[in-house]
């Protein structure tokens, strides 16, 4: 079968009708403010989509997300920073030509690590390289050493907190609590005005796109499957010849990649970086994302992560102290009554229905829904 | 004993075997041999470090000293893929099934390739591993079964879906732990037939409270008691040791 590499036929028309509501749909009914506001949610989607393969499937639940997609936000952030830092611009410093916040903590050159991001070439790579190292580093310092499930939760948290921490502190080289603000173009080509956003939202979608299929292959392949079979049975795995420790770090860093590309994105769509998207905090909301779009669902977690960010938005504008608190409740409550998130949903109560009106000519397993844990053939 | 004097027949020598959890001695000082194509079973009273053994030549858990020699490697010094890469595959006591994925994907990811990460992500089910799938299936009885959630399979099913991973690594040596357990009259039956089948070109060791099932399986019998050899020899010979009447058989 030639589609079982990437998506079954159902899957397919999944990816398809979410097309075309990022596509289409969305850029046609909402004003600019509203369609860079969905931007940045999806910035989010990212991270849920590496969550997805991480925890959904490998089971490793990581509550320092966070970290990975602060990482790829900064380094490009760095880059964003640098260019709207030229001498020109910042003739009235007392040092011109470094980032403003540099010059405001009395430091009077650009450190050595901030040179490299100068070139765009470079800051992608580092995008991508320095959250995969990173995380390639935690997992391998876990995993082979056995440290696994609510510990290793543990310590991600741990990673976020000593990160945000660090970044408040050395305010002179990170830009402190207040992030890199006022980034204003990308190789000349200003990020600010309307149309730059209406671009950089289809160029993001477009990303997101090829990081579903990623994700699709990952699932579809052996890999997928042995990620399922680790998550319940880790020494049947372990004890048919596998390497457990090196396919949680592969799951691992595959996620961290993930978000770093999100982290890239917002820092491109909001036009700021800060240690605020860094921490525990924002790193338990990208799980709750996950969780609330269906963690063993690619493409549900899309969907939760821009549900439960316009909930987040229209709540928060209204009753901005309560937020949090229907956050956490909203959590509790998919986790008790909906484990598998809005997928599960779907997959169990409206598809069943929409294939008795389209007559029942589909063949079962959902899109949203998952034909792994529901053991469906995949032959 | 015989130290280091033993020619190269065995598959399996176990010399000195021992471990220690926190001083207590779960094994001590144990050494065997079991040769080609041997079926060896391993009886003894509960706690008598039977699991335990397993766990040690599959590298669970690591000796305390002591040395597990198979095919002319170490087996204490490596690690445990590199153990199945070896040749030494192990069924747990409790079936430990994927119950996540269907019969043909469980057997499917014992297939003996691709089995790093890379290899994993590029694996193909081309015409080969099929064929050995159902070749597999048919023998474990789950032929028609193959598109089915293991989730839904008896517990006896599941105990022969494990027995059948097991195969398709296609181990020299096979480990089973208690494989009867909980199975009716007529499975038991159906799984010293499938045993008796699968061990043409390899040793199998058998971990089995059955005795009746013992009996009609072994060649040899290990009688284990607090970690220590208490009797060997055919099934004959250990029946009538009185030794062995005194600790496990007499009641």
């Amino acid at each position: 079968m030639n589609d079982s590499r990437f998506a079954t036929r159902s899957e397919l028309i999944g990816i398809l009708v979410l097309a075309a509501l990022l596509v289409v749909v969305l850029p046609l009914c909402l004003d600019v403010f509203r369609l860079n506001l969905v931007a940045k949610y999806l910035t989010y989607a990212f991270v849920a989509l590496g969550l997805v393969i991480c925890w959904g499937y490998g089971g490793i639940l990581s509550l320092g997300q966070g970290v990975f997609f602060g990482l790829g936000g900064y380094c490009m952030a760095m880059f964003l920073k640098l260019e709207a830092s030229s001498v020109e611009n910042t003739k009235i410093q007392s040092t011109p030509g470094i980032p403003d916040f540099m010059d405001w903590n009395q430091i009077t050159a650009l450190p050595f690590f901030w040179k490299p991001f100068h070139s765009l070439t470079f800051t992608i790579a580092a995008v991508i390289l320095v959250p995969g190292i990173f995380a390639l580093i935690i997992g391998a310092a876990m995993f082979k050493r056995r440290v696994g499930g609510t510990y290793f939760a543990i310590i991600t948290q741990a990673v976020a907190a000593i990160l945000t921490i660090l970044i408040v502190g050395q305010q002179g080289y990170t830009g402190g609590i207040n992030g890199m603000t006022d980034l204003r173009t990308l190789k000349g080509w200003d990020i600010r005005p309307d149309h730059a956003k209406i671009v950089l939202y289809f160029f993001e979608v477009g990303l997101l796109f090829a990081c579903i299929f990623i994700a699709q292959f990952v699932r579809h392949s052996k890999l997928g499957r042995i990620l399922v079979a680790m998550r319940d049975q880790e020494d049947r795995v372990r004890f048919s010849g596998y390497s457990v420790a090196n396919f949680k770090i592969f799951a691992f860093c595959i996620a961290a990649v993930f978000a770093a590309i999100g982290g890239a994105m917002f820092a491109l769509n909001v036009g700021f970086m800060s240690p605020s998207f860094v921490g525990i905090v924002p790193s338990i909301e990208m799980v709750i994302y996950t969780a609330v779009g269906g963690r063993l669902s690619i493409l549900g977690a899309v969907y939760g992560t821009i549900l439960v960010n316009f909930a987040k938005t229209s709540l928060s504008e209204s009753f901005p102290e309560l937020w949090l608190f229907g956050l956490g409740g909203l959590f509790i409550a998919v986790v008790l009554a909906f484990p598998n998130g809005l997928a599960g949903i779907w997959g169990d109560y409206i598809q069943p229905r929409i294939s008795k009106l389209i007559g029942a000519r589909k063949p079962k397993s959902g899109w949203t829904d998952n034909s792994v844990a529901d053991g469906a053939p995949a032959e | 004993m015989l130290i280091g004097q033993q020619p190269k027949p065995f598959l399996l020598s176990v010399e000195g075997l021992t471990v220690s959890f926190d001083g207590f001695k779960a094994v001590n000082d144990l050494s065997f041999y079991v040769e080609e194509n041997e079926i060896r079973v391993i009886i003894g009273p509960n706690g008598a470090g039977k699991t335990t053994v397993l766990d040690l030549i599959c590298g669970k858990t690591k000796a305390t000293s002591g040395s597990i020699e198979f095919r002319g490697k170490d087996l204490t010094k490596l690690k445990e893929n590199q153990i199945v890469k070896a040749g030494v595959g192990r069924k747990f006591q409790t079936p430990s099934i994927y119950d996540d994925l269907t019969v043909f994907e469980n057997l499917e990811i014992s297939y003996p390739r691709g089995r790093t990460v890379f290899g994993a992500l590029t694996f193909t089910r081309d015409a080969a591993v099929r064929d050995r799938v159902h070749e597999v299936a048919e023998m474990i009885f789950l032929k028609d079964r193959l598109n089915m959630s293991a989730a839904l399979l008896s517990h006896g099913q599941k105990q022969w879906l494990e027995i059948g991973m097991l195969l398709i690594q296609d181990p020299d040596l096979l480990m089973l732990d208690e494989p009867v357990a909980g199975m009716s009259v007529s499975e038991r039956a159906k799984t010293a037939e499938l045993l008796n089948r699968i061990i043409k070109d390899r040793s199998v060791l058998v971990i089995e409270h059955d005795m009746k099932f013992v009996e009609d399986i072994a060649h040899k019998v290990t009688v284990l008691h607090q970690g220590q050899i208490l009797s060997e020899g055919t099934m004959e010979k250990v029946k009538n040791d009185p030794k062995v009447i005194e600790v496990y058989l007499g009641h």
